[in-house]
């Protein structure tokens, strides 16, 4: 038998008696208030990430344009900021082991937690989110959800080939529990709170 | 946390406001702040800063190792867990920073009303699929192949290596890197693919360390927290060219990264574990701080995924009670960095999933030990646990260390960890914070009873166990017992738990005995007195 077959037949054999019925599963009532955008700023906060208000009439990118303007290698995946990396012709993932800031829009976020959603439609190539030193991410208001529980609610996790909730930026504390940003991925992630017609107006 | 609970050593710690670890600790806090100026502790950091000034100039404690291991021969964990203790600026930092750990994870837990609810659902989700585990791996190996993965399914772990050895070959891979995985640990892969030629990155910085020290990883969340830095920095310098003095852990997380960054982009092949597996969608679901997994996943041109087989789910749906669960129970924050689905290959590249068997569909056949396939790693039991904290994850010599270990390691090998069992207070901490609600502590106590029955246990365990036994099984022969209360709790019991052969009385002291036994004061100032009869049925 191949061990497909041993695997499956011993799980047969061995099924542990009894009813095990699949429970249903209650909507729990948000544990966040009606103002979920700060209630998403507070959470992104404490998860290290960083948010930014938009002033109307102001530069949206206010916060980040110093960094956007020291930056040699920028990727963006949005029409709101120009960049000088075009991902539609990048070879390979590794090369964009230099790009200093990327700028990706979020499918949405949940304030419970304070993560965006991406899927490989928004990043284009995947490795943008984690190669690059710092991720700028557009966010829509209208787009945060209050709970995990109905983001998993949602369809694009069985549609994507690829999808991944970020939460802040890449962290470490496995050397004596110190808390270190960047461990191998983003040094820093910023959310820019942008409903998603900005840049036709 | 409740004070039964808190089972330290009482060395005040608690007390000194501001500072875990106030004898080694630093006046500036290196951890990153937020956006408010905030101090961070996300992730697995600690609440409060733990640790000495870098460069410290004052003597450096060696680091203690873990268990002995000779072949097949019973772990002594005991042995490795007294000189543990004998190294008490690495036992203390341990102890502290894990129950941080266990501090960060009820203040989680408590911050949600339907906790309970969320564990029993978990329980019950992870019940139901294991009782139909075959339907639920042939409707995951069918989406995946839909998904255009190749499905591969490995009897044992000796199997899963040369399987994952064999896709490496099939693409000329020299290099593979990847992100933690217990069940990989649990294969020896690391030690399998040494012999291969092909060089395998950790790219974990915990699990990275410790691959550089040619160790172990000691727990199942921070795989080098029985380290201190200056052991870290030791191991940097010697590996990496590192300053040997310089032990800031900034530093030393840089040099981590700028080192491992180019063998990422240079890797044919990354491989990640799995935390969730879910059947509907054929998705693999993998929850990490670095992004490590990520960077495996979607850097080289081949990744694999290994799955342990219990690690399937239903439907996405459950991910949000079971996400839910996770990091909170193992860190303390409502998720972790990165909560990653990978269910497609990106276009021009192969994805590969590893089923890995290795005793899990024997163990679903153990009456009393088949819930213990609900384990999510969460850690949450190593942290809580009094006998984990003071001797180090590595003092058990398998996998899985803490208490999940005592119940999982048998089914690997009984009588190699036939003592392991034994390493426990009983004070089922573990069952209490089990976010899937195994019963740990019963198992651990059902293992030494099937263990005892199978002559497992050293002759000299077993005669103390019998004499107790005689004892406390006979209400009036305990009473009798301790009715000479003071004589009993002061001499008799000093000498049986310190005497040099019961290992349990090193670095402990009895509590302090009470004036009068709880069944003498009921008989003293309830029973046959009228006015309480009400309280008596109440009683019961």
């Amino acid at each position: 038998m191949s061990a497909r077959e041993t695997t499956l037949a011993t799980i047969r054999k061995n099924r542990p008696a009894g009813d095990h019925p699949l429970p249903e599963i209650p909507l729990f009532a948000p544990l966040v208030g009606d103002d979920l955008v700060a209630e998403f700023g507070e959470r992104l906060k404490r998860m290290g990430g960083r948010v930014a208000d938009v002033v109307p009439g102001e530069d949206p990118f206010a916060s980040v344009r110093e960094r956007l303007e020291t930056a040699k290698v920028i990727a963006s995946t949005v029409p709101e900021i120009t960049g000088n990396r075009d991902l539609a012709r990048v070879a390979l993932p590794r090369d964009l082991a230099d790009v200093d800031v990327a700028v990706v829009r979020a499918v949405f976020g949940v304030a419970e937690t304070g993560s965006v959603l991406f899927t490989q439609e928004q990043l284009q190539v995947n490795s943008v989110a984690y190669l690059a030193q710092h991720l700028v991410v557009l966010l829509d208001p209208a787009d945060i959800l209050d709970t995990i529980q109905t983001a998993y609610r949602r369809p694009d996790f069985a549609q994507a080939s690829y999808a991944v909730l970020h939460t802040g930026p890449s962290a470490t504390a496995d050397i004596e529990g110190v808390l270190i940003h960047g461990a191998q991925g983003v040094r820093s992630l910023t959310v820019i709170l942008l409903p998603r017609n900005s840049a036709e107006q | 946390m409740s004070a039964q609970d808190d089972l330290r050593v009482q060395d005040g710690a608690s007390d000194r406001d501001g500072l875990i670890h106030p004898e080694i600790a630093k006046p500036a806090d290196e951890s990153a702040r937020s956006q408010d100026g905030r101090r961070l502790d996300h992730a697995e950091a600690t609440t409060k800063p733990l640790s000495a000034e870098p460069q410290a100039a004052r003597a450096r404690e060696p680091q203690p190792r873990g268990a002995k291991i000779r072949g097949d021969r019973p772990i002594d964990q005991a042995e490795a867990a007294e000189r543990f203790l004998a190294a008490p600026l690495h036992q203390k930092a341990h102890d502290e920073r894990l129950w941080d750990l266990r501090k960060k994870r009820d203040t989680a837990a408590f911050g949600i009303p339907e906790w309970e609810e969320l564990r029993e659902l978990a329980s019950q989700i992870k019940a139901h699929t294991l009782s139909r585990l075959d339907e639920y791996l042939e409707q995951f190996e069918a989406q995946a192949k839909a998904n255009g993965v190749h499905v591969h399914w490995a009897a044992d772990g000796a199997a899963h290596n040369r399987i994952v050895h064999g896709i490496l070959k099939d693409h000329g891979a020299r290099s593979l890197i990847k992100s933690k995985s217990m069940l990989t640990e649990e294969c020896g892969f690391r030690h399998y693919m040494a012999t291969t030629g092909i060089e395998v990155i950790e790219t974990d910085l915990g699990e990275r360390i410790q691959q550089l020290d040619n160790e172990e990883p000691s727990h199942v969340v921070v795989p080098a927290v029985h380290k201190t830095r200056f052991d870290v920095a030791a191991v940097f310098a010697k590996t990496m060219g590192t300053d040997p003095e310089n032990d800031d852990a900034r530093y030393l997380a840089e040099s981590q990264r700028m080192h491992t960054r180019p063998l990422i982009l240079e890797a044919d092949a990354g491989l990640t574990g799995c935390n969730f597996a879910i059947a509907e969608t054929g998705t693999v679901v993998t929850c990490t701080n670095e992004g490590n997994a990520d960077l495996s996943g979607n850097v080289p041109k081949l990744l694999i995924h290994s799955i342990g087989i219990e690690k399937l789910i239903p439907r996405i749906e459950h991910l949000g009670v079971f996400l839910r669960l996770l990091a909170r129970s193992a860190l303390g924050s409502p998720i972790t960095q990165y909560t990653s689905h990978f269910r497609k290959p990106r276009p021009g590249t192969e994805m590969h999933m590893v089923l890995v068997d290795n005793g899990r569909s024997e163990r679903l056949g153990m009456e009393e030990f088949w819930t213990s396939l609900k384990c999510i790693r969460c850690g949450a039991c190593m942290n809580t646990c009094p006998v984990y904290r003071r001797s180090g994850g590595l003092s058990y010599g398998a996998t899985y260390s803490g208490p999940i270990g005592l119940i999982i390691d048998p089914t690997f090998n009984k009588r190699k960890y036939s003592t392991l069992p034994f390493s426990s207070t009983m004070n089922g901490s573990c069952t209490n914070v089990c976010p899937v609600k195994i019963n740990i502590h019963e198992q651990i106590f059902a293992w030494r009873k099937v263990l005892a029955e199978e002559h497992q246990i050293p002759l000299l365990k077993q005669g103390m166990m019998k004499a107790a036994g005689q004892v406390l099984s006979r209400p009036a022969a305990y009473r009798a017992a301790i009715g000479a209360a003071d004589s009993a709790l002061r001499a008799l019991p000093r000498f049986a738990v310190y005497n040099p052969l019961n290992t349990w009385g090193k670095g402990r002291e009895m509590p302090d005995v009470p004036r009068q036994s709880f069944h003498a004061w009921y008989k003293q100032n309830r029973m046959g007195k009228k006015n309480d009869m009400g309280k008596k049925d109440a009683l019961r």
